[in-house]
């Protein structure tokens, strides 16, 4: 009998208990409430979030697989089709930052190696607490270095992502890992059970007792007792990945099974349901056959271990030798434990006995979905409460100051930690708006970008979203790419809270209605809730993965300037925005107004008129303006490059300097061209009808920018440059 | 030419190897398991970059054990040419084909960058269309780089020429800044007395189209198949 502390400890209701006694037919033994409760919970179910995410388009050109598998697939022509996700790993990575890092790579590549598809880029979006204190440090370096071995020991290069700090993501440090990966289109593999008296196969590494209700703990707040939590913290093997990942492939491409699910989250749990769930089949499995590495595991702990680098296939009895044969030649481990069957039950075995029978579908699809109550928050119409700073005689110290701030800075020291060149398709490196992989064999190349403000989220979080949206598709549109399919991770506090859920309804509003705007699908994603620690929580922060196809590699484009003599031209255009903006926060510390407006229309007008000009190669480069504005962006067209350039700028427009050169005003592009190719891009502008405006040219080694006629900044570039290249590194000087 | 491209459990550069020699540079490459005992008729083996076995251990420690190594240290032993790229140079070391070891990087830190290196000797069979002092930029991405051995090997090391290249800045000049994983001598790749065998840690096959940002390492693989097809010309006339 289960008495209710044990049904509260398994994070479970009283309401959501005796819901599962009636779909059981009967009280529960305590494998059975494991089971339940990992299957049931935040995590795993998504029982807070379904009635929202409901609202994301999901179809579209090219969808092969939207959401409900491991990954989404889109189908990318010439037979190929690209496999991506997204996923969080932040509560394990604050108990434990080099293992939770690392998992969450360990993780993420197997939800899209389980697809049929060979990985070949990982990207992290990361936030941390500001560098000044020394913990946030220490976990910033633990996160990194639990990225770089896990990636780079695998061989999966790490090509890009993002690095934002701020107060609030102190004590819930957000880590959030991407993976893209590419199959062959009429190869792809699912979650499928087949036909009753197929044989489920065991494969990978043995079951311990690491990472129990790892999915549990992801869906509560953290106290201080946190520190307890680490042993459910998983440990990653890098090594028996890459054999795992090796002999997948291999049974895959030899056509030998029937059906593969990841054991991440529940484990067992999880990949035995699944599996049967999508067939409307009932499974049976044998815990005495399950290939285990401590002595005297109980049912519930085997049923709920989260060890890492295990799958489950399903294969037709007589295939399984051939699947053995394979996975031995990896020195990997490929056990029957069990079959499948009619009836949609799952059965488990342990030591002769029958130690769980409920039906698949309570577990897997009958969890109750919420429409929690959700409430604006008072502050997100006060908070807002914007005044102007004041004006500045000049820009110089300010420019170095907000380029300075460790959110804009050089991210080398994390970036050269990570293996970004193996698989030898990286064309542009990390630092660009968007990573670019050639297609091997062909003319094509992906583009990938993680975009997200938790600044912006926070005041206004449709806007937020709609935002985080645009500037993904942005990024991608500054190297050449068109947007084709989105994932998404939403890092949101306790969904119990109203205010909370209003953020997060809010934001999946304003990310259907961008998505939609751009005509591109959503195949999946993450939500991770109960980002709070000792009663605070993170700045709501969706972040968004786009994936976009350039269809002649020899037109990509990179954000800095070229040569000198070229023309600067502004697609866009210049408003008097400050709110939100880096610069308040550095400058001025303070945290208000709201974030920059965003017109949908005019956004995807200026981002076709950008893909247009570089596809008729009447650009020489294209960055965007974003984090930091019109000042920055500049400042980064003259260093990113090989050779340090300086350029002249002459605004004209009637608006506040300090707006001018740190707003971050959205749609808007900075754009080179020679002066010959001038008059067809302000034609093309006008065809797009996006507005255009020549705002300087190329040249020496300063970056000077006047408004209307007043010299705003001059500084050489050299010095912007080194300002911004060692602010992370001097955290670390000993 | 015929190159054998070894495959460990753990290799992760195998694939980006066999590419540049074969589709890239048009060359009968393919690869060779570790478990398995032969060669296929190679005239050159690539020991391939990667985490042979996971490195849990000391990197390449346990990969020298591997059937297949017999195999390539008789091949080596017979004077055929052998290339090992990074974690291949690990193995080198631990198979004893080259001598000295690699420990962790100076500032303990994996390390993934272009790097500039110097042509110091453009008479081996790696290097034999390389210019004297002619500078390579290559990327490198590892942990362990940093090249130790003892003062009498450094010093045969270097009268013997066996120093093939050597971390610089991009004009050729050796500076401590430049030799950023702390290596002694700065060395970035040596050869063995007999100048078939050298291991290097930069990665040539990285850098061999311009797409990618720099094909300076093809210098080194294109090296190797001159030399290949010199001792092919020079068998044909004796026979």
């Amino acid at each position: 009998m289960i008495d209710e502390k044990t049904i509260r400890d398994h994070n479970l209701t009283p309401e959501e208990y005796g819901q599962i006694v009636r779909l059981v037919g009967r009280d529960l033994n305590l494998t059975e409430l494991g089971i339940f409760s990992v299957m049931w919970s935040e995590h795993c179910s998504y029982k807070s979030s379904r009635v929202h995410l409901k609202k994301l388009p999901t179809q579209g050109r090219g969808v092969i697989q939207g959401p409900g598998e491991n990954a989404g697939v889109i189908d990318i022509g010439d037979g190929l089709a690209v496999v991506f996700k997204i996923e969080s790993h932040n509560h394990p990575s604050f108990i434990e930052p080099f293992q939770g890092a690392a998992t969450g790579v360990g993780g993420i590549l197997r939800d899209i190696f389980t697809m049929g598809a060979r990985p070949i880029a990982l990207l992290d979006s990361l936030r941390f607490g500001p560098l000044t204190n020394p913990r946030n440090r220490a976990i910033m370096e633990g996160v990194v270095s639990g990225i770089s071995s896990y990636g780079n020991s695998i061989g999966v290069p790490t090509v890009g992502g993002e690095v934002y700090f701020d107060e609030g993501y102190s004590l819930n440090p957000l880590v959030n890992v991407f993976c893209l990966g590419i199959a062959e289109k009429d190869k792809i593999f699912y979650a499928r059970a087949g036909e009753a008296g197929n044989a489920v196969l065991y494969v990978g590494s043995k079951t311990g007792r690491d990472g129990i209700h790892g999915a549990t703990m992801a869906s509560a707040e953290f106290g201080e007792e946190t520190e307890h939590k680490r042993p459910n913290v998983q440990v990653g093997d890098p090594f028996k990945e890459k054999l795992l990942l090796e002999a997948c492939l291999e049974v895959m491409n030899r056509n030998l099974i029937v059906g593969i699910q990841d054991m991440g989250a529940a484990g067992l749990t999880c990949s035995t349901t699944e599996i049967a769930a999508k067939s409307r089949k009932g499974i049976a499995i044998d815990l005495d056959l399950v290939p285990q590495r401590e002595e005297g595991m109980t049912p519930y702990e085997t049923m709920l271990s989260e060890s890492q680098e295990r799958m489950l296939i399903v294969a037709e009895p007589e295939k399984v030798k051939e699947v053995r044969d394979i996975f031995a030649r990896w020195d990997l481990d490929a056990i029957p434990i069990g079959e499948i069957r009619e009836g949609g039950r799952l059965v488990v075995r342990s030591r002769g006995e029958v130690v769980v029978d409920v039906p698949v579908e309570a577990v897997v699809d009958l969890c109750p979905a919420y429409r929690r109550k959700s409430v604006k928050p008072v502050a997100a119409e006060g908070a807002a409460g914007f005044e102007w700073p004041p004006l500045l005689p000049d820009y110089n110290e300010a420019l170095l100051k907000t380029i300075a701030s460790p959110t804009l800075a050089d991210k080398e020291w994390v970036f050269r930690q990570y293996d970004h060149m193996v698989l030898v398709n990286t064309v542009l490196l990390p630092g660009s708006d968007a990573a670019v992989l050639r297609i091997k064999g062909g003319n094509k190349a992906l583009a990938v970008t993680l975009d997200g403000n938790g600044h912006y989220a926070s005041q206004d979080p449709r806007t937020g979203a709609r935002i985080a949206v645009s500037e993904a598709c942005r990024n991608l549109s500054c190297v050449g790419a068109e947007p084709v399919g989105v994932t998404n991770c939403l890092n949101f506090g306790n969904p119990e809270k109203p205010e909370i859920m209003w953020q997060f309804a809010e934001t999946v509003e304003g990310m259907a209605e961008a998505c939609r705007a751009f005509s591109i699908p959503v195949t999946g994603g993450n939500v991770s809730f109960y980002n709070d620690t000792e009663g605070l929580s993170i700045l709501p922060t969706p972040v968004l993965g786009i994936v976009g196809l350039i269809e002649d590699i020899s037109k990509l484009q990179s954000p800095f300037f070229k040569k000198e003599g070229d023309l600067i031209v502004l697609l866009g255009k210049n408003k008097e925005e400050l709110g939100a903006s880096e610069y308040l926060r550095v400058v001025f510390g303070r945290k208000q107004g709201f974030p920059p407006e965003i017109g949908l229309e005019e956004e995807k007008r200026i981002q076709e008129l950008c893909r247009e000009a570089i596809s008729l190669r009447l650009l020489r480069s294209a960055h965007d303006v974003s984090d930091g504005g019109l000042a920055v962006s500049l400042a980064e067209c003259c260093f990113l490059g090989p050779r340090r350039m300086g350029c002249l700028i002459d605004l004209q427009d009637e608006i506040r300097s300090d707006a001018l050169l740190f707003g971050e005003t959205q749609s808007r592009i900075i754009v080179t061209a020679v002066v010959e190719d001038l008059e067809a891009l302000l034609a093309l502008a006008r065809k797009h009808r996006a507005a255009a405006s020549v705002i300087g040219k190329v040249g020496g080694d300063s970056i000077v920018i006047r408004g209307r006629g007043k010299e705003l900044v001059s500084l050489a570039t050299e010095k912007i440059h080194g300002v911004w290249k060692n602010s992370i590194p001097a955290f670390y000087k000993t | 030419m015929k190159f054998g491209v070894v495959v460990f459990p753990g290799s992760n550069c195998d694939r980006d190897t066999l590419y540049a020699l074969k589709d890239v540079l048009g060359q009968d490459a393919f690869f060779l398991w570790h478990k398995d005992h032969d060669l296929r008729g190679a005239d050159a083996i690539v020991l391939p970059g990667g985490f042979a076995y996971g490195d849990y251990l000391r990197v390449g420690a346990i990969a020298r054990f591997s059937p297949l190594m017999s195999e390539v240290k008789e091949f080596a032993d017979r004077g055929g040419m052998v290339l090992g790229i990074c974690n291949g140079f690990q193995v080198l070391l631990e198979m004893g084909l080259v001598e000295g070891v690699m420990i962790r990087n100076r500032h303990l830190k994996f390390l993934c960058q272009h790097v500039h290196i110097r042509v110091e000797n453009e008479r081996t069979a790696f290097t034999n269309k390389a210019r004297k002092s002619q500078v390579l930029r290559l990327p490198i991405a590892h942990f362990d780089g940093n090249y130790f051995a003892p003062a009498e090997t450094l010093k045969a090391l270097e009268r013997e020429g066996r120093v093939v290249f050597r971390y610089t800045d991009e004009n050729g000049n050796v500076t401590e800044e430049a030799n950023v994983n702390g290596s002694l001598h700065s060395i970035a790749g040596i050869v063995n007395r007999a100048g078939n065998v050298m291991g290097l840690m930069p990665h040539p096959e990285r850098a061999s189209e311009e797409l990618l940002g720099g094909a300076d390492g093809r210098v080194i693989l294109e090296s190797m198949i001159e030399t290949l097809k010199a001792r092919e010309t020079s068998k044909k006339k004796r026979s």
